[in-house]
């Protein structure tokens, strides 16, 4: 019989091996849940890993990478550093969306001006939303001790009605013959998130979640804070006794995972989408979750993390249309990587040993 | 606006109904959580209960093979969750929420060919005399059985917990399970029971939104209420009648929000839809006040060093 028996210290080699083996894993189950659905495994996996980016029509595809990566390396970098101190924002879908209303909200109320000060008010506006709604959990918890798990969920909900009242309601174009949705912001220079270099899908959001990576390394790798939200992870009472002050940290960590969501939303909806629709959002806030755990709650494996996840949305669209393979089951892949990764990750803190049986 | 139109025994018997999923659910999660688990996976456990009990009783045209069949799903996501944190030791709130976004994929996955499709019917209660009561029969005795299944689970683990020995053993692993190990019992093997009884209730929860109370199967039709029910568990403060209490709240709550958009109220719909989710935040911030009465081995990863 296996035992599993406490390493000294975590293994420096599975840290880096799990995410590894764990995609794997995946590949190969999914490959099996491709193959219930009765497709060719070995097809459905080239097309969603491989096809993005190497076939004859990659060059459609790459740019894409970008687009759906930055949001997801954006929210995950801030949920990494609550996810570290033990601080859990699950809610980052509805930051996004909340930061997004803002965002546009400013823009689509400087219409029709055009001004080189519009795009950075927005910003402003899409990071203050976000870290405003985030601040709900995070003040319910510190005053009042309440779960920020449930609270800032529940917010998702609150937000995605509050979504669906401006597409129909406040924010829906007066031109717009009736029909729900704002303004198309792609139309609106001064509002509009456009590519820097085009055809490269590089646009501004992009450019921010460089920055939050690195931001992320040195906060973490540099800073007092960081060794402070580090602490608080791995020994909450030694924490204590150092002086961290968990309110504080609870505030800050929650906020600026909050402040990244807005800011994703916003660099979303004035770019890529354009405009302020109820369905506006797909999930980037939940998937974040399970980049942010397979980057390690590194901010280098983020990125990485957030690439691989941006390269399986696109692949599973082409999956989608070219071999008719069902939009869950790419959610379903995802949330399969997940378990793997939880599942490999005890090989990094335990040692795999054969037992006798116990006698008692 | 009309409020004349709501009629008020309709609603009461209509409060029962919208309470029992999140009856379920919250019973479920209680045994799970008095035994020291957190399991933040009810909302996908539910929804793949819906799934397969839909699945199911349509295939076979039998509604409480259904319930069966969302019992079995439900209860197998969980062991997922189970090999998880209990073998593999995993962080509990990251395989919860792993739990929650795998459940809602593999049900759209499952569910594709059933959109639009009706269930069979679910038996309903009827017992000449009570159910033609004029205004009580109406209210407490002509609901479908799962209604009566509900609460007969209610009253079922509020004995196991309070008067059997399986119930304090369940609770020693939850309290201490240091102490509970030293004694002798199988922690590990006490929660994974606990763990599958919660995904059998979850799901259960789930099957009776989809054959029920909708009847039909949309795509993350379950919209929030596995969280409600995570929510529910501490407003009850780990007991199981105050989940009842709590479960009729919220259904109320549900019911009265309904009820005002059907009736043309001058508050815009999106935000009356908005108010269980507000409701249940303002009632976890109440409650949150007591931190007391929670398993005191709630969340913690337990292995065995010796």
């Amino acid at each position: 019989m296996l035992k599993l028996e406490k390493r000294p210290q975590p293994s420096q080699a599975w840290i880096y091996l799990a995410p590894l083996v764990a995609v794997i894993a995946t590949m190969i189950a999914g490959g099996a849940l491709f193959a219930i659905l009765g497709k060719d495994p070995l097809v459905a996996i080239r097309t969603i890993f491989y096809d993005p980016l190497f076939s004859e029509f990659a060059f459609f595809y790459r740019p894409q990478l970008l687009v759906k990566g930055a949001p997801l390396v954006l929210i995950a970098i801030g949920l990494s550093l609550g996810f570290r101190a033990g601080i859990w924002n699950i809610g980052a879908e509805g930051q996004y969306i909340v930061g997004a209303l803002t965002g546009a909200g400013v823009g689509l109320a400087f219409y029709p001006l055009e001004g080189w000060f519009i795009f950075p008010l927005m910003v402003m506006a899409g990071a203050l939303g976000g870290w405003a709604w985030a601040m709900i959990p995070a003040v319910l918890k510190v005053r009042f001790g309440t779960n920020e798990i449930l609270v800032s969920l529940m917010l998702v909900y609150v937000a995605e009605q509050l979504l669906a009242s401006m597409a129909l309601g406040l924010m829906k174009n007066p031109q717009g013959f009736g029909f729900p949705g704002s303004r198309n912001l792609q139309q609106y220079p001064s509002a509009h998130n456009a590519e820097l270099i085009a055809g490269s899908g590089m646009h501004w959001g992009v450019v921010a979640a460089l920055i939050a990576v690195i931001f992320a390394y040195v906060l973490l790798t540099r800073h007092i804070l960081g060794f402070h939200i580090r602490l608080t992870g791995e020994a909450p009472r030694a924490a204590r006794f150092a002086g961290v002050n968990p309110a504080r940290l609870v505030l800050i960590c929650l906020g600026l995972a909050g402040a990244l969501a807005g800011l994703a939303g916003m660099f979303e909806v004035s770019g890529p989408a354009g405009r302020v629709s109820i369905d506006f959002n797909v999930g980037y806030g939940f998937t974040a979750i399970i980049v942010a755990f397979l980057g390690r709650l590194h901010p280098v494996g983020i990125l990485l993390a957030g690439l691989l996840m941006a390269l399986t949305y696109i692949g599973g669209e082409i999956a989608q249309s070219r071999l008719g393979l069902p939009a869950a089951a790419i959610q379903m892949f995802q949330g399969m990587l997940l378990f793997f990764l939880l599942a490999v990750d005890v090989l990094t803190n335990y040692r795999l040993r054969l037992a006798r049986r116990e006698v008692a | 606006m009309d409020l004349s139109s709501i009629n008020l025994v309709l609603l009461l018997a209509s409060l029962m109904v919208a309470a029992t999923p999140l009856l379920l659910a919250a019973i479920g999660e209680l045994v799970v959580e008095r035994a020291g688990v957190l399991n933040l996976g009810v909302e996908g456990m539910m929804i793949t209960g819906a799934i397969c009990g839909f699945a199911i009783s349509v295939n076979t045209g039998n509604p409480l093979l259904g319930v069966v069949a969302a019992a079995l799903g439900g209860a197998a996501l969980a062991l997922v969750f189970a090999a998880l944190t209990q073998l593999a030791l995993a962080n509990q709130v990251a395989s919860g929420l792993g739990l929650t976004l795998f459940g809602l994929g593999l049900s759209a996955l499952i569910g594709q060919g059933y959109q639009g499709v009706r269930p069979p019917s679910f038996p309903r209660l009827s017992i000449p005399g009570l159910s033609d009561l004029p205004v009580v029969g109406r209210i407490l005795f002509s609901h479908d059985l799962m209604v009566y299944f509900g609460l007969l689970v209610v009253a079922a683990v509020w004995f196991m917990l309070k008067y059997t020995r399986a119930g304090l053993i369940l609770r020693a692993v939850g309290e201490n399970h240091d102490a509970a190990h030293a004694l002798g019992y199988k922690v590990k093997r006490i929660r994974i029971m606990a763990i599958l009884f919660g995904g059998a209730c979850a799901g259960m929860g789930g099957a009776y939104i989809s054959l029920i109370r909708v009847p039909q199967w949309t795509e993350g039709m379950t919209a929030g209420i596995g969280w409600i029910a995570l929510a529910l568990v501490v407003f009850a403060s780990w007991k199981p009648w105050r989940v009842l209490l709590g479960a009729y709240l919220f259904g109320g709550v549900t019911v009265i929000q309904l009820n005002l958009q059907a009736a043309g109220v001058a508050i815009p719909v999106e935000y009356l839809a908005m108010s269980p989710y507000l409701i249940t935040i303002l009632v976890l911030v109440i409650m949150s006040a007591d931190k007391s009465k929670a398993p005191a081995s709630l969340g913690r990863i337990f292995h065995a060093s010796r």
